[in-house]
């Protein structure tokens, strides 16, 4: 039996339509959600694992039903030395894994929460913030 | 008897090692403790610092003469154009500028990942920057074409010169619209999902000397890790004093520097390229400016507090960009810090743009500097405008 971790990328078309139901109840998956969020642009970021005999067939449906589907061997890390702690990343966390430490005001990041949804790779002002494959 | 310390007094002390100098922090602590009297006494100079992007900033450069001559026409270094309509090889890079085959916001939002300011960031580290310039051919000046690598060290002077740096207080940016918008106070999420703001509060220089009574034309000051100078005011020097809805003052508003200084003696740690979605790209600056305790008065404003420091809340989706007066209120840099503050009755999550704790290493970098005997105050040879000058803004009509 396949145990697999992925990444899904909703668009905010399908970010509210029940496909996870559907994925475990039509294709007898068991699915362990380990982070999700949504953006204020409605677009929604889910790290799965997931487990069945019918993995294949529900990764299809996902295509189907135009989720992005990635394989998790991103991370997201902090170049600490570029990085000057500045805090504009930090409102575009949506999970709090870069956030201000008070009262010092040193910006901390917690790669544990991070659920791999580029906001601050795309905001922060001197590219600390890197994607390594 | 009330205190008076003259420069040359501070000076002297310093020489000797005997100065006594806070970061601006410290010596909220000395005052809250001692009271301004006699803290005043004790102490003889407060350091501050900010860190934070600065796009009126950029380098003038000598590059040194080839055989044959050229009288450079158009410049690129690594691809970006500087202006060259200067003597035969100087040229001034701006932080801003973007190189030419830039997408900019064409595929909004833009990346501006490559700019001026990036460029500044490659020389200061010392990494070899391509060299292109074109003309048209003289008799004294024949070529017409040279391509080159450079360093910060092969070139004869490179010193920063930045038109307006430092400002004084800044906006509190937020969004009152319904989609994201991408400003050089950057992303800003619809219907006040943020806010940004982009002073050191309690730390930043001209906060703490809202009257400009010691910081003026030849102040010696930490610039982007070398030492640097005020060279006058900045471009859109209007100085006043912030007042709320109430009348009662506030704290300064709208000074700003233009700054100078020798950029082989800087490092990248304190000038770094800096891009802003959608926006473009540019340069953060670290300044840091000791302010002398000649006088009770001046220690008065140099221990303000950021309870007691305020911005002013501004909406970037219509107010700033169509130029329409006014503001949405006023919130403390104590308030800012803590990370949420009240818009129109709604808790907005807000981030600095500028960074704090670099704001208070510059400040430390500064004391340490003082202490050791090697940076000596540089007295203003002439003051800048303050609130009392009345300046104000002009603004362009279309005729
Ligand atoms: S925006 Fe970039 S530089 Fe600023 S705190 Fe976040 S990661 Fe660090
Ligand atoms: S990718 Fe960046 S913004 Fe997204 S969760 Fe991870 S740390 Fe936060």
């Amino acid at each position: 039996m396949t145990n697999k971790k992925v990444v899904l990328k909703f668009s905010a078309q399908n970010a509210d339509k029940p496909i996870i139901y559907h994925l475990v109840k039509d294709f007898d998956l068991i699915i362990n959600i380990l982070k999700a969020s949504i953006n204020p642009h409605k677009e929604g970021t889910m790290v799965l694992e997931i487990s069945g005999d019918r993995y294949e067939e529900g990764i299809s449906f996902l295509e189907e039903q135009r989720v992005s589907v990635l394989p998790l061997n991103q991370e997201v890390v902090r170049n600490e030395e570029r990085c000057t702690s500045c805090g504009a990343c930090t409102v575009h966390c949506p999970t709090q894994a870069l956030y201000i430490d008070r009262p010092s005001m040193e910006v901390k990041f917690n790669d544990e929460s991070c659920i791999l949804c580029l906001m601050c790779v795309k905001t922060c002002p001197v590219k600390a913030m890197e994607v390594r494959i | 008897m009330s205190l008076e310390r003259s420069f040359k007094e501070i000076n002297e002390r310093i020489k000797k090692g005997k100065a006594v100098v806070l970061t601006a922090e410290e010596v909220i602590e000395k005052v809250k403790e001692k009271g301004v009297s006699a803290a005043a006494r004790e102490v003889d100079v407060v350091t501050t610092g900010t860190f934070g992007p600065m796009c009126s900033s950029g380098v003038f450069l000598n590059f040194g003469h080839a055989a044959p001559r050229i009288r450079m026409q158009k410049v690129w270094l690594n691809n970006v154009p500087a202006y060259t309509g200067i003597a035969a090889v100087d040229a001034y890079l701006g932080a801003t500028e973007l190189p030419e085959d830039d997408p900019l916001n064409s595929n909004y939002p833009g990346e501006f990942r490559y700019g001026g300011g990036h460029v500044i960031e490659e020389l200061v580290s010392g990494k070899p920057v391509k060299l292109r310039a074109i003309s048209y051919g003289t008799d004294c000046y024949p070529r017409r074409e040279i391509e080159t690598t450079i360093t910060l060290g092969d070139i004869n002077e490179a010193f920063l010169f930045n038109p307006r740096n430092c400002y004084q207080n800044y906006n509190c940016a937020v969004n009152l619209s319904d989609r994201v918008i991408y400003t050089y106070m950057g992303t800003l999420k619809p219907n006040l999902g943020n806010a940004h703001f982009s002073t050191s509060g309690q730390l930043s220089p001209l906060l703490k000397d809202p009257y400009f009574k010691t910081i003026g034309i030849g102040t010696r000051i930490f610039l982007g890790g070398g030492i640097g100078y005020v060279a006058w005011n900045g471009t859109q020097h209007f100085p006043s004093i912030l007042r709320d809805e109430s009348g009662r003052e506030l704290n300064g508003s709208g000074g700003t520097l233009a700054l100078i200084g020798d950029l082989k003696q800087m490092n990248a740690r304190w000038l770094m390229g800096t891009s802003f979605r959608g926006y473009g790209a540019t340069l953060t600056v670290g300044v840091g400016i000791p302010i002398p305790v000649l006088n009770e008065e001046i220690l008065y404003h140099a221990a303000k507090t950021d309870e007691e420091l305020f911005a002013p809340i501004v909406d970037y989706s219509d107010a700033y960009p169509n130029r329409k007066p006014g503001n949405l209120g006023f919130v403390s840099y104590a308030e800012l810090k803590k990370g949420t503050i009240r818009v129109m009755g709604k808790d907005v999550p807000s981030a600095p743009l500028s960074s704090y704790p670099r704001a208070r290493e510059i400040a430390g970098i500064l004391k340490q500097w003082i202490q050791k005997g090697d940076f000596l105050l540089g007295e203003p040879v002439q003051s800048l405008p303050g609130p009392e000058s009345g300046i104000k803004a002009n603004v362009l009509e279309e005729k």
